[in-house]
């Protein structure tokens, strides 16, 4: 078996001799036909993909022109019985009506203040105890973090029932923002996915660090931050998405106008669904809601998805 | 070396991760459990000092509720509908990204599109999408005697004793596509009407629902098996040519094996995933959970939470558990089988 394997790789390391051998071996073997057979099979083949990969595409990104396309026209345009691809006049007077209906500052102001705090005292909160993890040696340390890790198996509506309770009643954080924040501060995929960067770091830079007289934390900030900064945007990217995106906690917690967030907003501004709805102005507040998503994705592509890759969780 | 110095530092590090989980986390855990065996526990009487008496009460209200049976059904119809197709397009879209030289970057791109969206927004989008537009007032009698043969909707009688309703004035663009290969309109999503059919149908429903997850869950899983395959060693495939095995012979006996861990991977968080739907309902039919506010597309997570909107904690905590049950039994079960099917 092993040898038939050597032998197969080298004789793939030398396709073109190969090629050329067979030409000479089998004269009465017509290789220029096979040859050509074998091309119009990859050419088929190649068609047929890039058929099947396209038409895909375009599946997929349909729904995000006909949110444009309907968002820029006007109802009666809209209402047409046989729809037009591009409108005929653009009517950008929708995005301002979104925009006041939905009150769409507002919620943008909150969500991006949650946002950002959320992300940043997280971030801290990961860096720290990802640090304890990877560097430090304590009594339990492995049993504690197996344990952390155990806990995310668990489907997160059963932490909600208990957390909603304790929010509400027991800490009287209802309709703030510390409600939409503190809960969700620790994440333990995010401790673990830097504490696995964090150990990658050679422990001798950790021991120079020491000699040179640093303390722990210049060591942190100095040498094992910048050094997993790939992974800190990362977090902080799918942080970000995660409130951005955010809908049923905010909804249970935080429902009045000065603080519910993006998302819950948007359902609460439109949640007619018979045929009179007016979709075009709809479709605009949608278009200015994934915006920024698409303008984050666009510039981070890279970090997204590989945090993607490695997280499965979505936002 | 285990300095006592050190085992203080490591504690104050962990220190505000500690607490929160402690709170947040662990804590959860054990009073879910424990309120399940309450009967009509309120967290405010409680602080009160109230005492509830234990028992299984809730899980008996949980099963035995009709509605239960409806959330039940449709998570389970969406889960086995899908996650093998969307398994099965990722794999098809992994291995002909993984085939061509030319666009591979751009497509991928473009598939990863669906992942940075909101779910809830681009729910709407498809709503939109799928729905009827616009409806016109029509004379009944006229309508019918002209040959009309949409549905007409909202019919009600004027002073006259005539009748008047609505009729769709174009049917959607996802209509208007079917329309195209012959295909009659069909109500996706709407309520209401009296003739001609009327209210949307639940397999329509269905529909719109598995076309709107599998589209979502697309991006997830065609990065990870296109990550697998990228990894996958060229050798394999070289020897299957010399060796002039047949496409589909090489698909069935190379590239799924070597794939298979990232495949049960993907179908077990699929899987996860789909036994906790519930925004991807909300995008489309809106916090009633199915046309009109009917709630026929109610799911498990969606009785979770209107339980507890309503202040049931019992009747959720013991609906949360049970999910967490099934969800825990199918992982087993597909970890059981990928540990006999699965090639490391």
């Amino acid at each position: 078996m092993e040898e038939k394997r050597n032998e197969y790789s080298a004789l793939t390391s030398s396709n073109n001799s190969l090629a050329a051998s067979l030409k000479e071996d089998s004269k009465n073997y017509d290789v220029k036909k096979v040859e050509r057979n074998a091309k119009i099979i990859k050419i088929v083949t190649s068609i047929l993909t890039y058929t099947f990969l396209i038409l895909l595409a375009i599946i997929v990104i349909f729904p995000f022109y006909w949110m444009l396309n309907s968002s820029l026209k006007s109802l009666t345009e809209y209402q047409l019985t046989k729809p037009t691809f591009i409108p005929k006049q653009f009517v950008w007077s929708n995005y301002v009506e979104a925009f006041t209906t939905a009150n769409l500052g507002t919620l943008f102001i909150n969500t991006l203040y949650v946002g950002l705090i959320s992300t940043l005292l997280s971030l801290v909160i990961t860096v720290l105890s990802a640090f304890a993890f990877a560097r430090l040696e304590f009594k339990g340390r492995d049993s504690i973090f197996a344990f952390m890790l155990a806990t995310m198996m668990i489907p997160g509506e059963l932490f909600t029932i208990t957390n909603y309770a304790t929010v509400t009643v027991t800490l009287k954080w209802g309709n703030t923002f510390t409600a939409l924040i503190v809960p969700f501060l620790v994440s333990v995929f995010y401790i673990y996915l830097l504490r696995q960067n964090f150990k990658q770091i050679p422990n001798e830079l950790y021991l120079a660090a020491k000699v040179d007289g640093k303390s722990d934390m210049e060591y942190l900030l100095k040498v094992m931050v910048p050094l997993s900064l790939p992974t800190l945007i990362s977090i902080t990217i799918l942080k970000m998405m995660g409130a951005w995106n955010s809908y049923v906690w905010p909804r249970l917690v935080a429902n009045d106008d000065a603080h519910s967030l993006i998302t819950n907003g948007l359902r609460n501004a439109f949640s007619d669904n018979s045929g009179q709805t007016n979709y075009p102005v709809q479709m605009a507040a949608v278009a200015i809601v994934s915006a920024p998503l698409f303008i984050v994705f666009i510039c981070l592509r890279k970090y997204i998805m590989k945090g993607v890759s490695r997280s499965g969780i979505k936002g | 070396m285990v300095d006592s110095k050190q085992q203080w530092k490591a504690w104050l590090y962990l220190l505000p991760a500690l607490i929160l989980l402690a709170v947040f986390t662990v804590y959860p855990i054990i009073n879910t459990v424990r309120i399940s065996i309450l009967e009509g526990y309120k967290p405010l009487a409680a602080i009160g000092g109230e005492r509830y008496p234990l028992g299984i009460g809730n899980f008996t209200k949980v099963i035995s509720y009709k509605g239960f049976t409806t959330c039940l059904t449709n998570t389970l119809l969406l889960c086995v509908l899908t996650v093998p197709i969307s398994c099965f397009l990722a794999l098809l879209v992994s291995v002909c990204l993984n085939s061509i030289n030319r666009l591979g970057k751009v497509l991928q791109t473009i598939y990863f599109l669906p992942y940075v969206t909101n779910t809830i927004a681009i729910g709407m989008v498809f709503a939109m999408m799928f729905n009827i537009v616009g409806l016109k007032q029509v004379n009944v009698a006229e309508y019918l005697s002209t040959g009309g043969q949409y549905t007409i909707y909202n019919i009600y009688t004027d002073v006259n004793g005539e009748k008047w309703g609505f009729v769709a004035q174009s049917w959607g663009i996802i209509n208007n596509l079917l329309q195209l290969f012959g295909i009659n309109p069909v109500n996706w999503i709407n309520s209401g009407g009296n003739i001609n059919g009327g209210s949307s149908t639940y397999v329509a429903n269905i529909a719109v629902m598995v076309v709107y997850i599998v589209w979502n869950a697309l991006p997830f899983k065609i990065l990870i098996l296109l990550g697998g395959l990228q990894s996958v060693n060229k050798q394999y495939y070289d020897a299957a040519k010399i060796d002039g095995t047949s496409r589909v012979r090489t698909f069935w006996r190379i590239t799924v094996p070597l794939l298979s861990p990232m495949l049960a991977y993907v179908i077990i968080t699929g899987f996860i995933g789909g036994f906790k739907e519930y925004s991807s309902i909300v995008g489309i039919f809106g916090e009633g959970m199915g046309p009109s506010g009917n709630g026929s597309l109610q799911t498990i997570v969606g009785y979770i939470y209107d339980a507890l909107k309503t202040d049931s904690y019992g009747t959720a905590s013991a609906a949360s558990l049970i999910l967490f049950g099934i969800i825990l039994i199918v992982t087993l079960i597909n970890l059981y089988v990928s540990s006999k099917k699965v090639h490391y």
